[in-house]
């Protein structure tokens, strides 16, 4: 099957003054239809960026982006709209991406406005069945985004997002602001609409817990590159990069035999992006570096069938 | 076992144009010295005002109506201002949810965490910021002598709360408060800080309350948890109790909705429903529109608080129990 969407060795640059902030450099990823690639990592490795950039909000600074086969890289504003129809996006911060002056019915209803479907009558109509979709329920339909709690507000964040049909849709850590018991709930629902419509998710976010249940395939970036990258089941099953490990232990778990654990933590903060570390980008935070990792930065190698890792100690954990 | 905090019967309301909030609707608990307790709860649900009130850090609006809270004898809620800012940042201090909108953002880092021993004349200037300097050490951060100089701004947000954590610490208080301290931070920051949160309170030997929404983090960190929704105690139990034996179907929503790795192919239990509009609570048991379990009589009468063993209380109507 063709991908839906597609980079290839995309990048994205914020000069810096003299310097050049790396926040994309060289990424190379596939959706299918129907499918969702979770993309995880840590504030600041540019994985909003990259989100950003494939829906062309930022303009690309190298490689290319295809979507349903086409290269949309380079197209302008007025080529991009018939594409904008397909591709949406939903916020983390579900009241700060709703007008707050504006009526839930005319804050979902504004994408067939500007995009001109339909006549008053029918928009209002598709307002009230995405409404009833999403779970709000139509007769809110007046009401405004403060009146709504967190889970609700993100539920009206991604009506907005389903109003024009598309066929993929950027979450952008859209639960990462919520209470844990709303989280499963929007995570369920989302999954419910791509069962429906056969959506296609990038979904993003910092807690491979998160990501877990929702992923068909996982992509894990630290500072602008993908260091483990394939199916998610292999990828949960057997980690091989020690960050995609490292990720994975700092997920608290629930002691249910009541042995309480220790927080396991990865020492150190992510480096400033500016300043990219020597050799293998991770060497500065990473336990089992060898003297190689400081000298060349690692590529992306199959280890096995549709599971990619960036490390120079993969030979060692194939045995 | 010694007893550092006594909550009886808080009531606390908060006034808005749409009616009065009952954000703390008569709750009590107890704290022994050297605990950590949990209270748990969505947003909303009156976990912080439970804690914050007794300090009097709520807004305006706000007036705790009834109770009384023992800390070392003294009832807080009697205090007057003068004796209350002896006690806080010294006897009790807290660690809040966003490092930057709690650090001054145009005074320097240093000077921020000397404040407390300075406003409550335990050292010196020059002792005071040597012991900032071993403070900021202490809790992580590098080249501190340097970074005392810094600005919150120059700080990521891990290290800002790590700030606010030397800042807490400075005095060294009986009674830490930690106000959803990792909720704004990525999960590898968050087990940093969790980590360190661990082992400070072994160290100082402090009595820890910490609110949070998330119990795979609290269950880790805590002796005992209390569950909160719209503003009352709904379960209080130990950890491996609570975990071994919720009973209150709430409790064992949120357990069940946590997320944790491991939940492939499992299929996840969210709890319907969104909290309760504050200003207009449900009749009866405040949980029973959302509650899978509810009947009739959960509608009318609200169900007391009971205790089920020594240590294990509920308020459910499921459970029958020993009236208190």
């Amino acid at each position: 099957m063709k991908p839906l969407l597609q980079t290839v060795d995309l990048k994205k640059y914020f000069p810096q003054g003299k310097r050049i902030l790396k926040a994309v450099d060289g990424i190379s990823i596939e959706i299918k239809e129907g499918e969702t690639l979770g993309l995880v990592g840590e504030s600041g490795c540019g994985k909003s960026t990259l989100g950003r950039t494939i829906l062309k909000l930022l303009r690309p600074d190298g490689g290319k982006i295809f979507f349903e086969g086409k290269d949309i890289t380079n197209l302008n504003d007025k080529e991009m709209k018939p594409y904008r129809k397909k591709m949406q996006i939903i916020f983390q911060d579900p009241l700060g991406s709703l007008n707050p002056q504006m009526t839930v019915g005319r804050i979902i209803e504004d994408p067939l406005i500007i995009h001109k479907i339909g006549t008053k009558k029918e928009r209002r109509k598709r307002v009230e069945e995405l409404l009833d979709m999403v779970g709000i329920g139509r007769e809110f339909i007046n009401s405004f985004p403060h009146e709504f709690s967190g889970g609700q507000q993100q539920r009206i964040g991604i009506a907005r997002a389903l109003a024009l049909n598309p066929k993929f849709i950027v979450c952008d850590e859209p639960v990462s602001a919520l209470d844990v018991s709303i989280q499963a709930q929007i995570i369920d629902l989302l999954e419910e609409i791509q069962q429906k419509m056969g959506i296609s998710y990038l979904f993003i976010a910092h807690n491979l817990a998160v990501v877990e249940h929702i992923s068909h395939k996982v992509a894990v970036m630290y500072l602008g590159k993908i260091v483990e990258y394939g199916d998610a089941d292999k990828i949960f099953l057997n980690p091989i990069h020690p960050y995609t490990r490292a990720l994975l232990k700092s997920v608290p778990k629930i002691p249910w035999d009541g042995q309480k654990q220790r927080f396991y933590s990865l020492k150190g903060e992510l480096p400033s992006p500016i300043d990219l570390p020597k050799g293998c980008r991770f060497q500065t935070r990473c336990t089992e570096k060898k003297a190689i990792c400081f000298e060349k930065e690692p590529e992306l190698t199959e280890v096995e069938k549709n599971h990619f890792v960036s490390c120079h100690l993969v030979r060692t954990y194939r045995g | 076992m010694m007893e550092l905090l006594n909550v009886n019967n808080l009531k606390v309301e908060f006034h808005r144009v749409e009616g009065i909030v009952k954000a703390v609707d008569g709750i009590s608990y107890k704290l022994n010295k050297g605990e950590s307790l949990g209270i748990v709860g969505e947003s909303g649900s009156g976990k912080s005002v439970s804690v914050l009130s007794l300090l009097r850090l709520i807004n305006r609006n706000g007036r705790i109506v009834d109770g009384e809270a023992i800390f070392l004898g003294k009832d807080l809620l009697k205090l007057n201002k003068e004796e209350l800012r002896d006690i806080r940042g010294k006897d009790i201090s807290i660690i809040f949810q966003n490092p930057m909108t709690s650090l001054n953002p145009i005074i320097r880092v240093g000077i921020q965490v000397i404040e407390p021993i300075i406003w409550h004349r335990l050292m010196k200037n020059e002792e005071a910021r040597e012991r900032a300097i071993e403070l900021l050490e202490r809790v992580g951060i590098p080249e501190s002598p340097k970074r005392f100089l810094n600005y919150p701004l120059q700080f990521s947000g891990g290290m800002r709360q790590r700030v606010m954590i030397a800042m807490a610490l400075a005095c060294h208080p009986k009674l830490l408060i930690a106000d959803e301290p990792t909720t704004a931070l990525d999960v590898t920051i968050q087990a940093q800080i969790m980590e360190l949160l661990q082992e400070l309170k072994e160290e100082y030997g402090m009595s820890v309350i910490f609110i949070t929404h998330d119990l795979s983090v609290a269950t880790n960190f805590c002796d005992r948890i209390i569950t909160m929704y719209a503003g009352k105690i709904v379960e209080e139990a130990p950890v491996e109790e609570i975990l071994k034996t919720p009973l209150h179907p709430y409790t064992k929503g949120l357990l069940n909705s946590t997320l944790e790795i491991g939940s492939r192919g499992k299929k996840l239990v969210p709890i319907p429903g969104n909290p309760p509009n504050p200003t207009k609570h449900p009749s009866g048991c405040k949980f029973h529109p959302r509650c899978s379990f509810a009947m009739e009589i959960c509608q009318r009468e609200e169900p007391p608080l009971v205790n089920i063993s020594e240590n294990h209380r509920v308020a459910c109507h499921l459970i029958k129990g020993e009236s208190k």
